[in-house]
């Protein structure tokens, strides 16, 4: 479990992280969320003891991270990809990070299995790609076989396959009850690793809550009705006090009005409905409108407001699929 | 299909256990170990010092050998064998400078720092641990090269020229004090790249200091030159490998202190950056 409390945060002018509270519980994926510049990275150095915050504490099951006795037992970290020395050997990289901690050689090779580099174990570290050096710095946060887990960006340099592995093994690792903390600036990817996410923005927490409630709040509760019948649906519902838009593509977004309300009174009418979808927002969007004041960089474009169907709103992949009923 | 549909915080926590007491030196110890046995900068490093303390050493002694006839009066009543055996050893300050540098700007140049002083969060204990292997290495392969760089030399110039021998008075003191230098101009060396924490930046300060020093200071007037020039690591070095007080080197002309003296002034040197280089470490954030 990680604890952080009242972490504030400043570089010359900048501040970074802002009276930041929140907890990491074991058992779950933790998503960390905000735009680039929002004081992701910052939060996880200090949790690791790394950076010093001007004020406030953290600590990893009750203890500030420099007075574990043995942090690689306890807490195991993927901070930045490729940080490794170009001319060691995956296998000497693990190897010299496992002697400090009392870590066997069996261990490494362990952790060379899990992530898949046993066979360019014994390459120079230099010649991986993005994607094997976030593999071997994945390897070296298992090293100690900890109970607490931080990955900065861990989808980052991965192809498709790696980014599947990468979300089974942090399902896994959570499974097995440990305190897993993932960090991204990507929603599509958060919404299929994370069950709890703590947003923040400009270095201050904007939201600590369960993923489906996150969704829910973006959402503004539309339904998307498509019916042979749009004249006649849309003066029922109106009547009813709905607010009914017609859409180009001959659907109606219905809002103000539950989705079991709008069949039941179609029902009552007679009138067919060949769709009945209650809409919620993407995380990506829930995400957007939570932290649009809070962005570092702001585009001139506005983001696009799509509504996506709630049975997709998790699985961005599925986001331009027609859903039919 | 999404893990955000795995069971949650109901899992118990996953009994890990930790082994008895806590991280120590020993580990680190090991650790650094590894580090330098298994980067190429390393073994790279010890071949140049090779080249240089030893090749340097025996081209000039054999040189020396084969010019002896054609030599004037004043060279034959100053010359040093012992100095003149060990005249690589300023190009072994560098090499020697180069890899202390390295041991510690590439745990920065790469980000391993992160992953180090994650492992070991006690700061001091890092510093202490990386300074002590890099000691060591660099004590044993300098006294190696010196005393292999004396005996090829005392070889080449056998026969032609006088030589010296280990039992004869100062000698032993050079040979092994310019081990010595070359170990502790490694530490300072180390020192000042904690400070800096960048290879090009480190590098330039500590040949800087080595060599453009005392030429900066040859444009100050003499008696600033009489007052200063003793304490440049430079000359230190020189007057630590003679053996005939007056002798050869560069730097005669000045005011110097004894070899001993001097090499105290060369500890407190790579002292003052390691202890800086320390709190600085500790203060900052990684």
């Amino acid at each position: 479990m990680i604890e952080v409390r009242g972490l504030r945060k400043r570089y010359g002018k900048t501040v970074a992280v802002d009276d930041l509270s929140f907890d990491v519980l074991p058992g779950r994926v933790t998503g960390f969320l905000g735009p680039n510049g929002s004081g992701k990275s910052t939060t996880m150095r200090i949790i690791m003891g790394l950076d010093a915050p001007d004020a406030g504490t953290s600590t990893v099951d009750g203890r500030p991270y420099g007075r574990l006795p043995w942090p690689l037992h306890e807490v195991g970290a993927l901070l930045e990809a490729k940080a490794i020395h170009p001319g060691r050997s995956a296998y000497n990289h693990l190897w010299m990070l496992a002697q400090t901690n009392g870590i066997g050689r069996a261990r490494v090779d362990e952790v060379l299995g899990i992530v898949g580099l046993t066979d360019v174990a014994g390459r120079r570290a230099g010649k991986f790609s993005l994607g094997m050096g976030q593999r071997l710095g994945i390897a070296a946060a298992l090293l100690g076989d900890p109970a607490v887990l931080l990955f900065d960006e861990p989808g980052n340099g991965l192809d498709p396959e790696g980014i599947l592995w990468v979300r089974n093994l942090l399902g896994h690792l959570a499974g097995e009850g440990r305190t897993v903390f993932v960090s991204s600036h990507l929603m599509s990817e958060m919404a299929l690793i994370a069950e709890h996410v703590v947003v923040i923005g400009r270095g201050r927490l904007i939201a600590d809550e369960p993923v489906s409630q996150l969704v829910q709040r973006g959402s503004r509760g539309t339904v998307r009705v498509r019916t042979p019948q749009s004249d006649e649906v849309a003066r029922l519902l109106r009547a009813h006090g709905a607010v009914v838009e017609p859409e180009a593509d001959g659907s109606l977004t219905v809002s103000n009005m539950a989705a079991d309300v709008i069949g039941d009174l179609a029902a009552e009418e007679r009138l067919r409905l060949h769709e009945l979808t209650p809409l919620t927002a993407s995380l990506e969007e829930a995400f957007m409108d939570l932290t649009r004041d809070s962005l570092e960089f702001h585009s001139s474009a506005d983001p696009s407001h799509r509504r996506e169907p709630a049975a997709a709103a998790l699985t961005p992949s599925a986001a331009d699929h027609e859903v039919t009923p | 299909m999404t893990i955000a549909a795995a069971p949650g915080p109901a899992v118990a926590p996953a009994p890990l256990a930790l082994p008895p007491g806590r991280y120590g030196p020993l580990g680190q110890l090991r650790s650094e170990w590894t580090k330098m046995r298994t980067v190429r900068s390393t073994i790279w490093s010890l071949i140049a010092t090779i080249i240089a303390v030893v090749g340097i050493g025996a081209i000039a002694s054999a040189v020396t050998a084969a010019h002896w006839r054609n030599s004037g009066f004043v060279d034959r009543v100053t010359f040093d064998p012992t100095a003149r055996s060990l005249a690589g050893i300023f190009l072994g300050e560098i090499v020697i400078g180069v890899l202390g540098v390295l041991v510690m700007s590439a745990e920065y140049g790469t980000g391993t720092i992160r992953a180090t002083l994650s492992a070991i969060p006690n700061r001091p204990l890092v510093l202490a641990c990386k300074t002590a292997m890099f000691a060591f290495i660099a004590f044993v392969a300098s006294e190696i090269l010196t005393f292999a760089a004396f005996l090829l030399g005392q070889q080449l110039l056998k026969g032609s020229t006088p030589y010296a021998t280990l039992s004869q008075p100062g000698v032993f003191r050079a040979v092994f004090g310019a081990g010595l230098v070359l170990t502790v101009l490694g530490l300072f060396a180390l020192g000042l790249a904690t400070i800096i924490r960048h290879t090009a930046g480190a590098l330039a300060a500590y040949v800087g200091i080595l060599l453009v020093l005392p030429l900066i200071l040859q444009a100050f007037p003499t008696s600033w030159q009489n007052a200063a020039m003793r304490y440049m690591p430079l000359v230190i070095g020189e007057r630590m490998t003679s053996v005939v007080a007056r002798g050869e080197h560069a730097f005669s002309g000045f005011p110097l202190f004894s070899p001993w003296v001097g090499f105290g002034v060369l500890c407190a040197y790579a002292a003052a950056a390691l202890l800086v280089g320390c709190f600085v470490l500790v203060r900052r954030d990684a």
